[in-house]
């Protein structure tokens, strides 16, 4: 028995090498290099935490969906289960949800055969910001903003890349025009930002071709077409927690993991009955296995 | 499906009268109830009832996801998360079928080693083993085409890379590759003839499972032994309750490991890019298949030279399909009349070696070939400069410590590990090209091939070659002799 879990062991191993391997892009920088949060939706028995997830839906709100989609989200799915305006009250939870929604505007063809405007409905998706995604890239310098839906599924780290990417650009006193000096223990030299683009030490791309230096040691990163977009007090919460870059970003971070992954903490919790049910499942099996076989040698 | 007696009485009167006239009921109670099962079986041979546990589990889940699931490039993506959102245990019906691809995977290459382990290709189960590949390679068809499904970056571009090798192929390549996407480029025509074929192909799956059974079950199962039943009484229990129960408890300890995936790191046996939907203008960094594709797809990748008259696009696909039906002609390559690698211990380190071979396959298959795997020496700043452009490049290079790597037709090759030193043959040599970070080393190229060439050499060298050598241990006269060695060869069984 112990042969066969240690072969599992290793094979699952051999399985999951590749995986972390492949997935290339961005450069991994060490855990250490910055300080992620606690997230409490990870491990076995995590959870979301729900005013992150409601502070997080804030940001979003007011900064985010602006220019990001979240396509595969209908406004009733934030009055669900460990969404942002759920609670116990079933009716407060469902007037806050149609509120929220009816602050869009959808179009719908009416009997007349022209499409007019009505205020959304909670069974609405979540209204794009742009009409189609020729008016995305065209107002963002070529660059579609990714959809928010599965962000953090969609990047390797998750809710941790999200964080990265929020809080890793550099602040804008040091740069001089648009020229970045980087002197620290891996790369010296200077890093010019192209027109339009921002640099992200997080952001999946490559430097060489934008960086004077050695270009053995050209910065780990690449630059994307979104500026930086979380600052202190960006966002004045309404629950008054202090509105610092890193809450801002950890906040949002958890409101699209909670997004990308809404049946979480359902799936964790029947896991663990599951569990639980298979172990005892097994040790059953296991004693009536020796005492079946008990006569027989083998 | 049983090559033995049948011991089913029929007690009841709709038990005769049904008997009379089909008797199904003895069949089953011949092939899973009385069948005459070795009584050494090890817990490697209970994975035979794990494989059917998982194609049971992708087709039941598989059939409720089909329900929900659109196959439209314009929807695809959407339905399989409306499936994780909407449906309900959506996300449990799709994170199993997902992950049971994976589990599945796993378990028939524990299958394949424990039927080279223990020699079960050997006479008289070669059609067993036939039927194996058989069922193996429809697995990796069914498993190839459900990947691209969900129509995220993944999905699209690896059916781009995979359909594209088929094209590759003389004369008819391309006529069958527009055949088999549906268009000349992959599509929305690509996507429904692979979810039909999804669909169509496990039930396939399940029919030769019942031939591969069926021909087993004529022979007798091969055991760890590696010898035949002499007297069923002393060396055989039957199945039931002996196999039931241990493969069951196998099976249990199996759905605790898959559940753990399922419920507790759904995602991380897959790719991120597979959740960003496909988009035919976008390519992604690395295309890589699922990880159990990996060491094929390592081989396919291995082959970047033109053999003859072959070129090396075509010799990669041959070497790829050669990998896999390699295979078929197995039982004829090994040469060893001796079963069971217990008793042959120069041909149990070459098994191993193999096992360790397709591992490495694995992570080249997922490696990029151009990386280095072993450094052999600082990476260097190369300049590739013109003799016509700085007449002076040679000298101003050694004057900075340059190395001249070669020196041809007017062009020089010069490296700098020193980076102020190729400023200054920057500016003393006025060329104005800029240079290229070189690593030195062995790239992951040369060990895929060396690889490559093991793993064939498994195959045409080591298991002809080793049963002509050999010297193979005793084997123990009876099954049960096996288990109670009468002549001290106690150590042959231990070092199981």
């Amino acid at each position: 028995m112990k042969a066969i879990k240690a072969c599992l062991a290793g094979l699952a191993l051999i399985g999951l090498a590749p995986a972390a391997m492949a997935a290339g892009g961005a450069m991994h920088l060490d855990e250490g290099e910055t300080a992620l949060p606690d997230w409490p939706f990870e491990g076995p028995f995590g959870r979301f935490d729900q005013a992150a997830v409601q502070r997080g839906f804030q940001v979003y709100t007011e900064v985010c969906a602006a220019c990001h989609s979240m396509d595969l989200l209908s406004y009733r799915n934030l009055g669900e289960p460990g969404g942002p305006f759920y609670s116990d009250d079933e009716e407060a939870t469902q007037s806050q949800v149609a509120a929220f929604a009816s602050s869009y505007q959808v179009t719908e063809i009416d009997d007349f055969g022209d499409e007019v405007y009505r205020p959304a409905r909670p069974s609405d998706s979540f209204v794009s910001p742009y009409p189609n995604p020729q008016a995305a890239a065209a107002a963002n310098g070529g660059a579609i903003p990714p959809d928010f839906s599965v962000i953090t599924k969609a990047r390797h780290g998750g809710a941790s890349y999200i964080y990265r990417l929020m809080t890793g650009y550099p602040d804008s006193e040091e740069f001089h025009g648009n020229e970045l000096h980087i002197n620290d223990d891996h790369s010296h030299g200077v890093l010019t930002q192209p027109v339009g683009l921002y640099y992200n030490p997080y952001f999946a791309g490559d430097t060489s071709g934008n960086w004077e230096g050695d270009p053995r040691h050209a910065p780990a990163g690449g630059f994307l077409a979104m500026p930086p977009q979380l600052f202190d007090g960006r966002v004045e919460y309404m629950d008054g927690t202090e509105a610092t870059r890193e809450q801002l970003a950890a906040d949002v971070a958890q409101f699209l993991a909670w997004a990308g992954e809404p049946k979480m903490e359902n799936r964790k919790s029947l896991g663990m009955g599951v569990m639980i049910y298979l172990f005892f499942l097994a040790l059953i099996v296991y004693f009536s296995y020796k005492q079946i076989w008990r006569n027989v040698d083998h | 499906m049983s090559g033995h007696e049948s011991t089913y009485k029929p007690n009841t009167g709709i038990e005769k009268w049904l008997d009379a006239r089909l008797p199904i009921v003895r069949l089953v109670h011949g092939s899973f109830v009385d069948f005459p099962t070795p009584k050494n079986l090890n817990y490697w041979w209970t994975f035979g009832g794990i494989l059917a546990f998982c194609l049971a589990t992708q087709i039941i889940t598989g059939i409720v996801l089909a329900m929900h699931y659109v196959p439209n490039t314009e929807m695809a993506f959407a339905s399989v998360e409306r499936i994780m959102r909407d449906v309900e245990y959506g996300w449990l019906m799709r994170y199993i079928h997902a992950n049971g691809a994976s589990m599945f995977f796993l378990a028939v290459y524990i299958h394949m080693f424990r039927g080279l382990y223990y020699g079960s290709y050997k006479a008289p189960r070669e059609i067993s083993w036939i039927l194996g590949v058989v069922i193996y390679l429809l697995m990796t068809g069914t498993a190839f085409m459900g990947y691209v499904l969900p129509w995220g970056q993944m999905s699209l571009h690896g059916a781009s890379v995979i359909t594209s090798l088929i094209g590759s192929l003389p004369l008819v390549g391309e006529q069958i590759q527009i055949w088999l996407q549906g268009a000349p480029s992959i599509g929305n025509s690509t996507l429904n003839r692979f979810f039909s074929l999804h669909y169509l192909l496990p039930f396939m799956i399940a029919g030769v499972v019942v031939l591969h059974i069926w021909a087993f079950h004529t022979t007798g199962n091969n055991n760890p032994a590696g010898i035949e039943i002499k007297d069923p009484k002393k060396d055989a229990v039957p199945f039931h309750p002996y196999y039931t129960v241990k493969d069951g408890f196998a099976i249990i300890v199996f759905m605790l490991i898959f559940a753990g995936f399922v419920f507790y790191a759904p995602n991380v046996l897959g790719h991120a890019d597979n959740y960003i939907e496909g988009n035919p203008l976008k390519t992604p960094a690395h295309i890589v298949p699922e990880w159990y594709l990996l060491p094929f797809y390592a081989i396919l990748r291995a082959i970047t030279f033109d053999v003859g008259p072959i070129p090396a696009k075509l010799g990669g696909v041959i070497a790829m399909f050669g990998a896999i039906a390699i295979m078929f002609v197995l039982p004829w390559l090994d040469t060893s009349k001796v079963r069971s690698l217990r008793y042959r211990p120069l041909a149990r380190q070459f098994f191993f070696g193999f096992v360790l071979v397709c591992g490495l396959l694995g992570v080249a298959g997922a490696s990029n070939p151009d990386d280095v795997v072993i450094p052999t020496g600082e990476d260097t700043l190369r300049y590739e400069v013109a003799l016509a452009d700085t007449p002076n490049a040679v000298e101003v290079a050694r004057a900075n410590d340059g190395k001249i790597v070669s020196q041809r037709d007017e062009r020089v090759v010069i490296d700098f590990v020193d980076y102020e030193a190729s400023l200054a043959f920057e500016e003393e040599s006025g060329t104005l090209v800029d240079p290229t970070v070189k690593h030195h080393g062995i790239t992951w190229l040369p060990v895929a091939q060396l690889l490559t060439l093991l793993y064939f050499a498994y195959f045409l060298l080591a298991l002809p070659l080793l049963g002509l050598v050999e010297r193979a241990k005793d084997e123990p006269e009876t099954i049960a002799d096996s288990i109670h060695p009468k002549n001290g060869s106690a150590d042959a069984v231990a070092a199981e």
